[in-house]
């Protein structure tokens, strides 16, 4: 198993699928001449020529359309969008043509589209580059969304949705790119559960969660039966069954949910309504959420780093629920 | 320069001249901030292009509103902003025009009817189309200029706003910069016919190509459409072809052009050739550009020394601003005439 970035194990996701299937091609915004905005395609127009790499002008509403044109006459393309604050100029095909393709034609029509974009904050990119959507995309029936927080989960996923009849849309945090780990080179579930003994964090998509990951491991000692249910996809709302749930909030009695994103209507607010109805007996204290404050991103880093969710919110929160 | 521009008044000349060069030394000194992280997030340098913006601005009302993209210091700065409220905001202080809250891309002046600093591309047009049309509802002859790239083109908004503009009549001056790139797209690998200002023809305004290398052409390109916009005759759009000569950002491979392509675009800076027009005309001497560069230079390090003492925001205050404070937009009554 080799030992990857991040962005290299989506490059090589990508170019595993593109050899492998003569029906999947990459488009987007300089994802060829310019090797992608984040360099997640570098050395794919090289290695598979401009009939499989498609640079696209500045339109993402007719891309994302053409994609899901392509995908219903059987192809099997990736589009990448810039980051998810320039999805929002291609809502209208995700959710009136993509999500309802396959229910609206009564079961004929497929849409195996799997659409990549950046997504979250951190940079100092303020209120129109920092969005953390995935929320919103879960929320419609009809799509899949999948926050990778692992290198391994990074190719994975990709493989997996690839494989997917229906649209998938692939979240990848900006602040990851760099993360480095193995990677197995190999699908794997959307939904995904870890091992145990890495924090006591409940769920956090993406780098909430990885950040989660690897910082908490200071409380492991404090406090006995750390559980984690690591969340890597929005099918949470979808898959966090009753069974799952109870037994992975009857593990400690306590739900501590941490999420890049705003707090109304977010991912938090389903699991934490998920484990209301399906583990309310189990749980010994009310059920703490962290997530991004309500206020478009600023600028200004002390504004940004007070936004987002931090470690000592985590704690704070952690503490409350043992109490 | 043509001979045709050249009977441009020399005050005015000068005046070109000035607001250019403190575009350029300005954004070369932030470049040094960048490196010493005094600014983070994008910033985007208009450096190559000064001309654009200069030769525009320079003909607007204060009753007259702009807006611009994520690459608009000099828009800023040509539009009256102060140097100190603009490097403040890069640096994220409340003294900035957003009170730090916008940062490089997206600066914002209520008192000079500067409203940003867009970073969607193509974003910025239908709220100059509504500008304008609120200035039409009240009587009033102001005008908005909406500058962004040529990238915009490729964009649906782009192409709603100039039919709404035209349909409507509405008083924009829609001021594409072609630079030719967006990031790493040429413009032939993004426009099926690359002519911007046909485009805009065929919405039925009047359009035309100008040398945006060329600040008197640029004036007067500006003062002619700006002349029709007032009159009521719809709106105009100038495709000005320019370049830009550093990164599309602060970080950028640039594996997309070449470096002799960028040395040529370099001869024909828009500064070097105002600067050598006057000399020519003898209407600038050395003593006379090195009291303009020093003027320039002092403004620039009073800006810094602002941004430097400028304040933090007091992190409660992070929720401020979500919702108006204060005031109502109650409707208002009729008064009976
Ligand atoms: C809708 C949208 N898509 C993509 C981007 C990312 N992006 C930022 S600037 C840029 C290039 C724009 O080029 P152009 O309009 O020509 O303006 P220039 O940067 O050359 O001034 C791109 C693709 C964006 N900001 N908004």
């Amino acid at each position: 198993m080799s030992t990857l970035t991040y962005r290299e194990a989506l490059r090589e996701g990508m170019r595993a699928a593109l050899a492998a299937d003569e029906r999947v091609f990459l488009m987007g915004e300089d994802v060829g001449l310019y090797g992608g905005c984040f360099a997640v395609s570098l050395g794919l127009l090289e290695e598979f020529g401009p009939e499989r790499i498609l640079d696209t002008p500045l339109s993402e509403s007719a891309f994302v359309g053409a994609g899901i044109g392509a995908a219903l006459a059987g192809q099997r393309p990736i589009v990448e969008i810039m980051t998810v604050n320039f999805s929002l100029l291609a809502l209208d095909q995700i959710l009136n043509n993509a999500a309802t393709m396959s229910h609206m034609s009564g079961g004929q029509f497929h849409v195996p589209l799997v659409i990549r974009m950046t997504t979250g904050a951190g940079r100092q990119l303020a209120a129109q580059h920092s969005h953390s959507l995935e929320a919103w995309y879960a929320h419609i029936p009809g799509l899949r969304v999948v926050t990778p927080a692992t290198v391994a989960d990074a190719a994975g996923m990709l493989l997996t949705a690839l494989e997917d009849p229906d649209p998938v849309l692939i979240f990848e945090h900006g602040g990851l790119f760099s993360l480095s780990g193995s990677c197995p080179m190999a699908p794997c579930p959307l939904t995904w559960t870890r091992q145990p003994s890495c924090d006591r964090v409940t769920t956090s998509p993406s780098l909430a969660m990885a950040q989660g990951c690897t910082r908490a491991w200071r409380w492991q000692h404090r406090w006995p039966t750390p559980w984690t249910w690591r969340s890597s996809t929005s099918a949470p709302c979808v898959r966090w069954t009753r069974r799952r749930c109870s037994r992975s909030v009857g593990r400690t009695g306590r739900l501590v949910v941490v999420e890049e994103g705003w707090r109304s209507g977010g991912i938090g607010a389903e699991l934490a309504a998920r484990a209301a109805e399906h583990a309310f007996w189990d749980l010994d204290a009310p059920v703490e959420r962290v997530a991004t404050a309500e206020v478009p991103i600023p600028y200004a880093k002390h504004l940004e780093d007070a936004a987002l969710p931090s470690v000592q919110d985590v704690t704070e929160a952690v503490r409350r629920v043992m109490q | 320069m043509t001979t045709e521009l050249s009977a441009v008044d020399p005050d005015t000349t000068r005046r070109l001249l000035h607001q250019m060069l403190r575009i350029r030394r300005f954004e070369e000194r932030c470049v040094e901030l960048y490196s010493t992280w005094r600014i983070r997030g994008f910033l985007h340098l208009y450096i190559g292009e000064e001309a654009v913006a200069t030769g525009v601005i320079d003909h607007l009302r204060s009753d007259d509103s702009v807006v611009a993209t994520y690459r608009e210091h000099g828009h800023g700065l040509a539009r009256g902003l102060s140097m100190r409220s603009i490097l403040a905001e890069m640096y994220g202080r409340q003294e900035g025009c957003s009170r730090g809250r916008g940062g490089s891309m997206h600066l914002f002046d209520a008192a000079t009817n500067f409203y940003g600093g867009n970073a969607i591309v193509a974003a910025g047009l239908p709220v100059a189309v509504g500008l304008a049309l609120a200035a039409k509802r009240t009587g009033s002859d102001a005008l908005t200029a909406c500058f962004f790239g040529e990238g915009a083109v490729a964009e649906g908004e782009f192409h709603e706003s100039l039919n709404l503009a035209t349909l409507w009549d509405l008083p924009v001056l829609f001021c594409c910069e072609n630079n030719l790139y967006a990031m790493g797209t040429p413009l032939a690998s993004s426009e099926s016919d690359p002519d911007i200002a046909l485009k805009a023809s065929g919405y039925g305004m009047a359009a035309w190509p100008v040398d945006g290398m060329d600040v008197l052409a640029v004036h007067h390109a500006a003062a002619r459409a700006i002349a029709t916009v007032r009159a009521g005759e719809g709106p105009v759009l100038l495709e000005l072809r320019t370049y830009r000569f550093r990164a599309h950002s602060m970080y950028d491979p640039e594996r997309y052009r070449d470096s002799e392509e960028v040395q040529r675009w370099r001869e024909r800076d828009p500064i070097d050739a105002l600067v050598a027009h006057l000399r020519e005309r003898d209407e600038l001497d050395d003593d006379a550009l090195g009291a303009m560069e020093a003027e320039v230079s002092a403004e620039i390090d009073d800006a810094v020394t602002y941004a430097e003492a400028g304040t933090l925001e007091p992190v409660e205050d992070l929720e401020r601003f979500v919702y108006t404070e204060g005031s109502s937009a109650a409707i208002q009554p009729q008064v009976s005439r």
